[in-house]
């Protein structure tokens, strides 16, 4: 197995991704106690978007413009139709219920689209490969990265230095007594819920120029990753969910770029063997180092 | 005073089957066809409510021992002679191997049963949302490999040329095995201690009852069950690694929902509810008739609609449609 600058850099760019959308299930998770397995159907939304006004020949902007108003709407329906009823549920009848939602949204594509899907052509532009240094690295790697980069340093500064921040941590510490305390829970989980739709929103356009051909099942495989690197970085705080998102992407983009495909088609045998090593090993998540015990 | 043994609790859900059974002898062999899937879907959701229900803890990865079941019953069904053409990359020792469908179905369940002691050992001490991800880790391993490995199977291929032997007798029977079973473990020394770590894990370990090995024993139940059901599958219709993954996970699981996860009765009323309305759309899908209307509904119809009533029993009967509760024929006696 030899590794390339490319393969770092695309395990750099689907680390980068799965981190937004790591974030992007943490978020929720961290107000509504809520594990969103329908959040991949949000980022494939966003991708159909982004190929109907590629078809219709709308400009790029336009398409942005577009996927992330797509995204943002279906969000808050998703928040108030379904969410909402289902607070207080245990957090496993609110995982059944939005992986029920994600198979609505799946096949609700399905009809309209049909499962060849379409293709996003507008946004091939930023897939073009720079010569850094004799190295080719494809132009959406390096601004994966970077968009990621700085939606985080945002959320945290958002996170730590605004009201609705201190908010939004106080709810995901203790939702109960961040209410009596006079946090308006409704407000804190629309915005939850909204930033959680930006970062869709984003990473379906940073997905679309990796894949232009968006089908039904568009970021699924993604979001069952996803779910499985927060879980194993720790659902709890948004940076170890970030860290154990990036970890996988990182690991799958490397490895699946550098070994031969006789051995990377079980590629995802590895990882979830992993996965599942790290769930016994340490159950409340690999970058959780706070020191809180479950009590009777 | 309340009755330790209630037998209608067993008679009603078996009766279901039973008259679905019969349901099916009155209609065409095509249509013969849905309520034979029918049967071997209920044979599946009575094995996830065995763990599910009465454990209270989610899996989605039961699939998996149903694929194994499919697996290992297809594997061995396969007549001698065509064995080298379908599965040319086939393990030395499973190429010359053959046996009748009995044993392929005895030999399903035991490996499905197998399958569930080697991954609930380790799995069966997490519980709520890391043994939620835990079992969708095994059911995306199982997948994968099953997906590639042409030396157990077809690979990628359609597994075809297996006899097709589930018939409406046959599923019919297997899936009052799988009621029975479910029943009689219910009603067991095992059963109550698992509900009753259900119900309150910290106030059941407190009077001795050991949560991990109630699980364990649980989960081996009804992987042995899934085998089971996977065997009558693999015997219905040509399976891909394909079908035995998330869509079947998706739809077994809501039948489950539906019914009412914590009662074998609202594991049987599930399956058989979700599937008849299934049914009937996939029908509609290819354009049917009803009442003299011409009904001819897109493909994904099927999925789009019992995803709806997923959610909507969810959210506006968490329960489900028998409110977990099992069949008495004095339910309306005051409540004990």
């Amino acid at each position: 197995m030899t590794v390339t600058w490319q393969n770092l850099a695309d395990g750099f760019s689907l680390g980068a991704i799965y981190a937004l959308m790591a974030v992007g299930v943490g978020l929720v998770f961290g107000v509504l106690r809520l594990v969103n397995f329908a959040y991949g159907q949000l980022v494939m939304a966003g991708a159909f978007a982004l190929a109907l006004a590629s078809q219709w020949g709308w400009p790029l902007w336009a398409g942005i413009v577009l996927c992330f108003a797509v995204v943002l709407v279906l969000s808050l329906f998703m928040d108030r139709l379904v969410f909402r009823p289902l607070r207080g549920h245990s957090p496993a009848v609110m995982l059944v219920a939005t992986f029920a939602v994600a198979f609505l949204l799946e096949n609700i594509a399905l009809l309209s689209f049909g499962s060849l899907g379409k293709i996003a052509s507008s946004v091939s532009s930023l897939n073009q490969p720079w010569d850094i240094g004799g190295v080719n690295i494809r132009k959406i790697a390096v601004v994966a990265v970077v968009v990621a980069a700085a939606c985080l340093i945002l959320l945290q500064l958002l996170l730590t230095r605004t009201e609705i921040g201190l908010h939004m941590r106080a709810s995901s510490m203790d939702f109960f007594t961040a209410r009596m305390l006079g946090v308006r829970a409704n407000r804190v989980i629309a915005v939850a819920v909204l930033i959680s739709g930006v970062f869709a929103a984003i990473v379906a356009v940073l997905l679309t120029v990796q894949s232009p051909l968006v089908t039904p099942d568009f970021a699924l495989e993604d979001t069952i990753v996803v779910l499985a690197g927060v879980v194993v970085g720790g659902l709890n705080r948004p940076i170890p969910a970030t860290l154990g998102g990036f970890s996988l992407g990182f690991a799958i983009g490397v490895l699946g770029g550098a070994l031969p495909t006789t051995q990377s088609q079980y590629l995802p045998t590895f990882i979830f063997a992993a996965v599942i090593v790290v769930l016994l090993v340490r159950p409340r998540g690999l970058f959780d180092f706070s020191k809180t015990v479950e009590r009777v | 005073m309340r009755r330790v043994l209630s037998l209608d609790e067993v008679v009603v859900p078996a009766g279901l089957v039973i008259a679905a059974a019969l349901l099916g002898t009155l209609v065409s062999l095509s249509t013969q066809t849905y309520f034979t899937d029918t049967l071997v879907k209920v044979a599946i959701v009575v094995a996830l409510y065995v763990f599910i229900g009465n454990s209270g803890v989610l899996s989605f990865g039961h699939i998996s021992f149903v694929a194994l079941g499919a697996w290992t019953a297809g594997v061995l069904s396969v007549p001698a002679a065509v064995k080298p053409a379908i599965m040319p990359n086939l393990a030395h020792f499973l190429l010359h191997r053959h046996v009748d469908n009995l044993t392929s179905l005895v030999l399903a369940a035991a490996v499905g049963g197998v399958a569930a002691l080697i991954v609930g050992v380790p799995l069966m001490r997490l519980s709520g949302l890391a043994a939620g991800i835990a079992t969708f880790a095994v059911l995306e391993i199982t997948h994968n490999v099953l997906q590639y490995e042409e030396r157990i199977g077809p690979g990628l291929n359609t597994f075809s040329a297996v006899p097709e032997t589930t018939g409406l007798r046959q599923a019919a029977l297997g899936a009052l095995v799988c009621v029975a079973v479910a029943f009689v473990y219910a009603r067991s020394r095992y059963g109550r201690l698992l509900r009753a770590t259900r119900e309150d894990a910290a106030a059941a370990r407190a009077v001795g009852a050991s949560v991990y090995r109630q699980r364990l024993v649980a989960f081996t139940i009804s992987g042995l069950l899934a085998g089971l059901a996977g065997g009558l599958y693999i015997h219905l219709l040509p399976l891909q690694a394909g079908s035995l993954y998330l869509d079947l996970t998706f739809i077994t699981l809501a039948m489950l929902v539906v019914g009412g996860t914590s009662s074998l009765l609202g594991a049987v009323v599930g399956a058989l509810a979700v599937s008849a309305l299934d049914s009937w759309l996939s029908v509609a899908e290819n354009g049917t008739s009803l009442f003299g209307w011409h009904v001819d509904l897109p493909a994904g119809t099927a999925e789009l609609v019992v995803g709806v009533l997923m959610a909507l029993v969810l959210i506006l009967r968490p329960s489900g449609l028998t409110g977990g509760r099992e069949f008495h024929l004095r339910r309306f006696r005051r409540a004990p």
